[in-house]
């Protein structure tokens, strides 16, 4: 199978978790969105180990997802302290930066 | 040689930093001590350089480089001061008359609230005007001749509180300044042909030869447009036709600054100046004529204006003007002797008159109006003698110092020999226009004498006759002293010829060593201009006597009502500033206001200024709709930045997408190779010719090819990268015949 299939799959991934972070107002499906891309890059960085028959991009794909498993978590430590503080999730209420 | 010349005008220079730091705590009588010192101390200076220094230093005079100023390219000039007989003279002048001044000034000053900075602006003056005598090249002369016309400025206006001081200030300095443009260029000129600013080196390039004899612009030399520009330079400083209307106006000053500034040392400056370039004028006689006929014409103009004047200043003022043509008169007919002649006994006798002028006004409370004065003889003895004095050297009197000098210009311009043969009429024109111009000084000055001194009875108010006196002490010894010097000082310049001894002439037979020569004219010619002088002098005195002894007689008054229109006209100077302000100053404030309202206004207020505003406006509020807080906008602006920079790094590596191929008959060359975009990697290239032969692999990526027979092929080549496991085929058809 050549690396182009895999690559244009990373793509979509990457487009559809982009997507999510643009347009959706959900916070949550926001970090989901996040995940989305990070998943979309891994699958980019295996495509060319594969190709490259070089081992180095497994490793780099564990460390992506060991850091987006702590994103997960300190994204959703920040959902929650948002929440307390504006009793709602929704980003268009969460326009905080401009002051 | 290497006497210390740099130290003339320091210590004025000094004298002043003082004043000007420290005098206002200081009481009267220190800064008047620091004052006076500074320039007596020049003055001693000066004395010994003359004196004891010069006579052993040859012809070239003393030097003394101070140090380098402006060193760039070819360009040298140094901050070089010289002495020699010229302006070791005119160094005396202004120091001991500039002594003098300072000792009067301080009684005729003893009430005014800015003593010290009176006092201040003086001794930057003396330091100035020393500057520009001494200066050793056109730039430095230069530093001199702005000093003095800043200094004048600000003493012009010294009372600034009132406006028409503080116009007739700047007045005098525009005025000043256009004549400066003058200067200016004649010195680029001189500077652009001779390749040097130094006047000793000026002059030595001034030769019929030389490079200043190269034609110019209409047909004329190089030198002649210089001295002409230089000329226009005089002008200004030393209120000659054209521009002469700034010093009568300058008379707003306290009167010892008309008396130094205005009548003694920086008027003459221009006369000076011409003195110094004598090189230059010299090799063109067309210019020396135009300075006489300038000089004439404004003697006898200024003259004429002197006849109805009121004001005791302002009749001293034209008589400058006049005077100072007489000397344009000398130095423009090469008689440059009597022309610093003049300027001597002029200095002399005109400080002795304004200080007189000084006097009175001190005596009248202020006023300086003549037709209100008149039988001041008794009640200023001191005053009135020194004034006699003054006025009969003015006049011509034998054997008073305006007699030799006058006479000495007037026979120079009968005698001269300077404008060749087809321009031998100017000589005599000019002296036949300064014989007018003597008989109307007479009258003038006479006319003044009359009206201030003689009768018994002061026309003034009770209220100011009630307060005049004698002025103290302190302002009659520098006025008698100023006497001395207008009776005596006419003596060093005795017509050589007369006595069978060419030193009998003190002055020439100094100026000669200076390479500055007087007019030398017969006996029979000397003797006559004497005799005619002098009858000329007494003519105007004896109208002024029958027109105005005791105050205004009856033929005065019959002439006044006789004719009315011209004696209007006379009295306001003949409109000539009011002339000025239609053809020159009403246009340029036409104008200005002209750009106010449209490129100010409009173009810089309107357009540059408040678009400027509401362009940054304009950009506020995009930024502001961009700037929203949302986190999510932020990321979308972001995505498409990344995505637009990576559609832009990413571009194809492949610069080619066609094979480049060279048809030789049956022969083909293909050349893959990739541009400079093209990865270092190394690639490896497979041709297939389409012909049947086997591919040629792992070679260069140039390769020949002979097709054996006619036909239609396609040439395939591919390239393959190992690293990236990746393959490229290019096609590309050929047809062989």
């Amino acid at each position: 199978m050549p690396t182009d299939h895999y690559l244009i799959l990373s793509f979509a991934l990457f487009l559809i978790g982009t997507a999510g972070v643009l347009l959706r107002r959900n916070a949550l499906i926001v970090l989901m969105g996040i995940e989305l891309q990070l998943n979309g890059g891994n699958l980019a960085l295996l495509a060319f180990s594969r190709q490259l028959n070089d081992q180095k991009g497994h490793v780099f794909a564990f460390l992506i997802i060991a850091l987006a498993a702590a994103e997960a978590a300190v994204g959703l430590a920040i959902l929650v302290g948002l929440f307390r503080s504006r009793q709602t999730i929704n980003l268009d209420e969460a326009t905080l930066m401009k002051r | 040689m290497n006497f210390n010349l740099g130290l003339i005008p320091l210590l004025p220079f000094l004298g002043a930093a003082v004043l000007m730091l420290f005098g206002r705590r200081w009481t009267r009588d220190t800064v008047f001590i620091v004052a006076a010192l500074a320039i007596g101390a020049a003055c001693v200076v000066s004395v010994d350089a003359f004196f004891f220094q010069l006579p052993d230093a040859g012809g070239a005079g003393l030097q003394d480089v101070v140090t380098t100023w402006i060193a760039t390219g070819d360009l040298h000039i140094d901050l070089a001061f010289r002495m020699d007989a010229l302006s070791g003279v005119m160094c005396l002048v202004i120091t001991f008359v500039g002594f003098l001044i300072h000792v009067f000034a301080a009684g005729y000053m003893a009430d005014d609230p800015d003593y010290a900075r009176f006092f201040a602006y003086l001794n930057l003056f003396c330091g100035a005007m020393l500057v520009l005598v001494l200066g050793d090249s056109l730039p430095v002369m230069f530093i001199g001749w702005e000093g003095v016309g800043l200094c004048s400025y600000l003493l012009i206006g010294f009372w600034y509180s009132s406006t028409a001081n503080a116009d007739a200030g700047r007045k005098a300095f525009i005025t000043n300044r256009i004549g400066d443009l003058g200067f200016l260029l004649g010195m680029f000129l001189l500077f652009n042909y001779t390749g040097t600013l130094s006047i000793p080196d000026i002059s030595g390039a001034a030769s019929p030869g030389g490079p200043l004899m190269a034609p110019l612009w209409l047909g004329q030399p190089v030198a002649f447009w210089a001295a002409l520009f230089l000329f226009v330079g005089a002008t200004g400083k030393s209120a000659q036709i054209p521009l002469y209307v700034w010093l009568p106006d300058a008379m707003a000053g306290p009167t010892p600054v008309s008396a130094l500034i205005h009548a003694a040392t920086m008027v003459t400056a221009g006369v000076y100046m011409i003195a110094r370039m004598h090189a230059v004028y010299l090799l063109v006689p067309s210019v020396m004529a135009i300075v006489a006929i300038v000089g004439a014409l404004t003697a006898l103009f200024a003259a004429m204006i002197g006849f109805a004047q009121n004001d005791f200043k302002k009749v001293l003022a034209y008589s400058t003007v006049s005077q100072l043509g007489f000397m344009f008169v000398g130095v423009g007919t090469a008689n440059f002797t009597g022309g610093i002649f003049h300027l001597v006994t002029h200095a002399f006798f005109k400080a002795g008159l304004f200080l007189c002028a000084g006097s009175v006004m001190h005596a009248m409370s202020g006023s300086g109006d003549i037709t209100i004065m008149g039988g001041l003889r008794k009640k200023l003895p001191w005053t009135h003698a020194v004034f006699a004095a003054c006025w009969l050297a003015i006049c011509g009197i034998v054997p008073f110092s305006g007699f030799f000098s006058k006479d000495n210009i007037i026979a120079g311009a009968f005698g001269t020999e300077i404008y060749g043969h087809d321009m031998a009429w100017v000589g005599k024109l000019v002296g036949v226009m300064l014989l007018l111009a003597a008989l109307g000084t007479a009258f003038y000055m006479s006319r003044l004498y009359f009206l201030v001194f003689s009768g018994d009875e002061t026309r003034a108010p009770d209220k100011i006759k009630h307060h005049i006196h004698e002025s103290p002490s302190i302002m009659v010894v520098p006025l008698v002293v100023l006497a001395i010097g207008a009776t005596v000082i006419g003596f060093i310049g005795l017509p050589g010829g007369l006595f069978n001894h060419p030193d009998a002439n003190l002055l020439a037979h100094h100026l000669e060593a200076a390479d500055i020569h007087e007019v030398e004219v017969s006996h029979g010619l000397e003797w006559g201009m004497m005799a005619v002088s002098l009858a000329v002098a007494a003519v105007g005195i004896l109208l002024a006597m029958v027109f105005y002894r005791g105050g205004y007689k009856e033929p005065a008054r019959a002439f006044a009502a006789k004719f009315p229109g011209f004696v209007r006209l006379v009295h306001d100077k003949f409109r000539v500033d009011e002339a000025y302000d239609f053809l020159f100053i009403r246009p340029i404030k036409w104008f200005s206001r002209g750009l106010y309202n449209f490129v100010d206004r409009i173009i810089v207020d309107k357009i540059l200024v408040e678009g400027t505003g509401v362009l940054v406006d304009l950009c506020a509020r995009l930024a502001r709709a961009v700037q929203g807080g949302d986190g999510q906008r932020y990321m979308a602006v972001f995505a498409v930045g990344v995505a637009l920079l990576v559609h832009f790094a990413s571009q194809p590596t492949l610069p080619f997408t066609k094979l480049k191929v060279t048809q030789t008959g049956r022969g083909v060359e293909v050349d893959a190779r990739r541009g400079k975009n093209a990865p270092t990697r190394p690639l490896e290239y497979a041709f297939d010719f389409g012909d049947g032969r086997p591919v040629v692999k792992g070679g260069a990526p140039e390769q020949r090819h002979d097709y054996d027979r006619p036909g239609n092929y396609t040439i395939r080549v591919t390239i393959t990268d190992s690293g990236w496991r990746t393959e490229d085929t290019f096609k590309e058809k050929v047809e062989v015949p």
